[in-house]
């Protein structure tokens, strides 16, 4: 595959840079500072030292004994990102963007966030590069991600409630898009995700690969060459894309991106945009969009706050577009199931995203051969989610 | 030269301002929407920029947002502000923009909303999150149309950006006087006429400023300096408290009349 993006931030036709004028000029001067950055090596040493010291990375990859045996089938192995620091995946993201903002000497950082864990992760590197923090959120989401939003306040950010919309991940990114606009000069957006107006979707990607790296390396320890088939959950799409990016050229592992279906795809209560969606300008970036014939962008739903968006990374839809990864779809009702499974069998509670793909697997593994291996990017914890479970019961 | 070209020069002749106002279409229907446009064109408005509703307007405050949400509700699309378009291009000459974001006019078809749009009587667009990097796929069809492609200058873009989007800007420059959304702060004018000065030496291009002028006072003033202001959020903050009164019309007919005498 071609090295991607091209210079204007396209994965082919997917991408770009579909930005208000006044956020063009920043766009820029964050464009030409990552480009310094991510060849320096002070950077490059600083970066590492923050996520083995701070984050606790490696993460292990772990060989789900219980998992495997129990479905029967492929060699199971769970990629932990659930033990990094904060709790999640993010932390890879806000730590590389946080020391960028600080070398370009912003005090203010601000972030929008779904399920909180961004949000949380961005709260965390403030504090401890003693930035200023806002971080925007559907009142939706504070409603259902609580733990999450007192995490965010003791670590000392504001959160300001959206009420917008279905007031959710979209409207927390309308508005933190908004208060960048006006607070642009003395402000770095952190985004959370594969998604935004380039450079954000490669950075993203680039902060996120270590997933990818990290499993390949310790896959081949284990089991002597690559996995069979790597599977992630997929909203935004940056524990996906981390995961999926180091093995882009190696043909041989099929990789699956699972999108939510909330309620089902004969519904329009999911967030699936790649399988139901179209392509679409959103948010800076052209990509699949759920929306409807007028280009009006509908409301996404998931049970997973942190996968209800109604659009997906520009890397994703390139990569289903030239058939790279399959994006296939899970219910509430078979992530929930799965949520359980998992905390049953292996004592790992997920975070409800990151339980899309352990249901995925579910409905895979035991098809595969046994000397088949898979691995699953476990993105995030649960506890989180406990309250939502608490409420399906 | 379009009816945007010939309205600045005509306004040049007579030493005037040019008063562009912004009405988001279908707010609170595209009846009155339609009937606002004639009645605006009588009180002195010289261009009208009109607001295709989109449902996450990201460069728009809360006054925007707000009316988009509902014009979204009646019913209004891009096809409909198009036709209502054309059925204004049978008794009026009024120049007219259409104003909005990218996803409606890509989900319409880029070719087919360059054509529809100039049949209808459209003079230009200017698409809020079309910077100039990404303007080729719209502009190889609006240009060859004859429509004009009104881009936007931020008081963040450098004299380098600035020359960027002069490179390929046509009909007007619009400046926009705040860092923010539509309508969230009052523009200084000293900083609106010191930028407005760096675009002059740069272009001969008409120069119309807005982004959060409310009243004849800030016309004047900003229009001492620039060859045109745009009124957006007053305007749809009026018609939303009125729309309730059965004299909506004349409310804001008499509003902008007001603001249009400062600017003579």
């Amino acid at each position: 595959m071609k090295t991607l993006p091209d210079k204007n931030g396209h994965f082919d036709i997917f991408g770009g840079r579909y930005a208000a004028e006044t956020l063009m000029p920043a766009l820029l001067e964050l464009e030409d500072a990552y480009d310094k950055v991510r060849k320096d090596k002070s950077f490059i040493r600083e970066f590492d030292w923050y996520r083995r010291e701070y984050a606790g990375r490696p993460t292990p990859l772990y060989y789900a004994r219980r998992l495997t045996s129990v479905l029967g089938g492929a060699k199971i192995y769970l990629k932990r990102e659930d033990l990094n620091h904060t709790g999640s995946h993010k932390i890879n993201n806000t730590l590389g963007q946080a020391l960028l903002a600080r070398r370009m000497g912003k005090k203010k950082v601000i972030a929008e966030t779904g399920a909180g864990q961004h949000g949380v992760a961005t709260a965390t590197v403030a504090a401890l590069f003693g930035m200023e923090c806002k971080i925007f959120m559907g009142e939706e989401d504070i409603r259902r991600q609580a733990p999450n939003v007192f995490r965010m306040k003791i670590l000392g950010a504001e959160v300001v409630p959206v009420k917008s919309g279905t007031a959710t991940l979209k409207d927390a990114m309308n508005e933190a898009m908004r208060y960048w606009v006006g607070s642009v000069r003395d402000t770095f957006y952190i985004i959370g995700t594969t998604a935004g107006p380039h450079p954000y979707p490669m950075m993203v990607r680039n902060f996120q690969s270590v997933i990818g790296l990290e499993i390949k390396k310790q896959i081949k320890k284990m089991e002597g060459g690559n996995p069979d088939v790597l599977i992630a959950c997929v909203g935004g799409g940056s524990n996906a894309m981390g995961a999926f990016y180091a093995f882009r050229n190696e043909k041989k592992v099929t990789m699956f991106g699972v999108e939510a279906a909330g309620r089902g795809m004969n519904t329009t209560e999911h967030s699936a945009s790649i399988n139901g969606g179209k392509v679409g300008v959103l948010h800076g970036n052209k990509t699949y969009l759920l929306q409807d014939d007028h280009g009006q962008v509908r409301d996404a739903y998931s049970i997973a706050a942190g996968l209800d968006y109604p659009g997906v990374g520009p890397e994703h839809a390139y990569f289903a577009a030239t058939k790279r990864a399959t994006y296939v779809t899970v219910t509430d009702d078979e992530a929930v199931e799965a949520f359980s499974f998992l905390s049953r069998q292996e004592g790992i509670i997920p975070a409800l995203e990151s339980a899309h793909a352990i249901a995925y697997a579910m409905k895979i593994a035991p098809a595969m051969k046994k000397n088949k291996t898979m691995v699953i990017c476990l993105s995030g914890r649960g506890d989180k989610d406990a309250q939502t479970i608490i409420e399906t019961m | 030269m379009g009816r945007i070209g010939d309205k600045f020069e005509s306004l040049r002749a007579k030493n005037e301002k040019a008063l562009i106002v912004y009405l988001t279409a279908g707010d609170p229907s595209l009846a009155v929407t339609k009937e606002l446009i004639f009645e605006l064109e009588k009180a002195g408005v010289d261009i009208l920029e009109i607001g295709v509703p989109f449902s996450d307007p990201t460069a728009d405050g809360p006054v925007i947002q707000a009316a988009s949400q509902r014009a979204l509700k009646t019913g209004t699309t891009l096809a409909s502000v198009l036709k209502m378009v054309a059925d204004i291009r049978l008794s009026s000459q009024i120049p007219i923009v259409l104003f909005g974001y990218f996803n409606p006019i890509f989900a319409y078809g880029v070719e087919k909303f360059a054509r529809t749009a100039s049949e209808a009587g459209v003079d230009g667009v200017l698409v809020v999150d079309l910077p100039p990097e990404e303007a080729r796929e719209l502009r190889v069809y609006s240009d060859a149309a004859g429509l004009d492609f009104i881009s936007l200058v931020a008081p963040t873009s450098g004299k380098d950006r600035m020359k960027t989007i002069l490179k390929t800007a046509t009909g007007f420059l619009y400046y926009v006087s705040i860092t923010g959304v539509t309508g969230t702060a009052a523009p200084k004018v000293e900083d609106v006429a010191r930028e407005v000065g760096k675009i002059r030496k740069l272009t001969k291009m008409p120069i119309a400023v807005g982004f959060g002028i409310s009243n004849a006072k800030q016309a004047k003033a900003i229009g001492a300096v620039a060859d045109g202001i745009v009124i957006g959020s007053a305007v749809v903050k009026l018609i939303d408290e009125n729309r309730n009164n059965s004299e909506l019309v004349k409310v804001i007919s008499n509003y902008t009349r007001e603001i249009k005498e400062a600017l003579r």
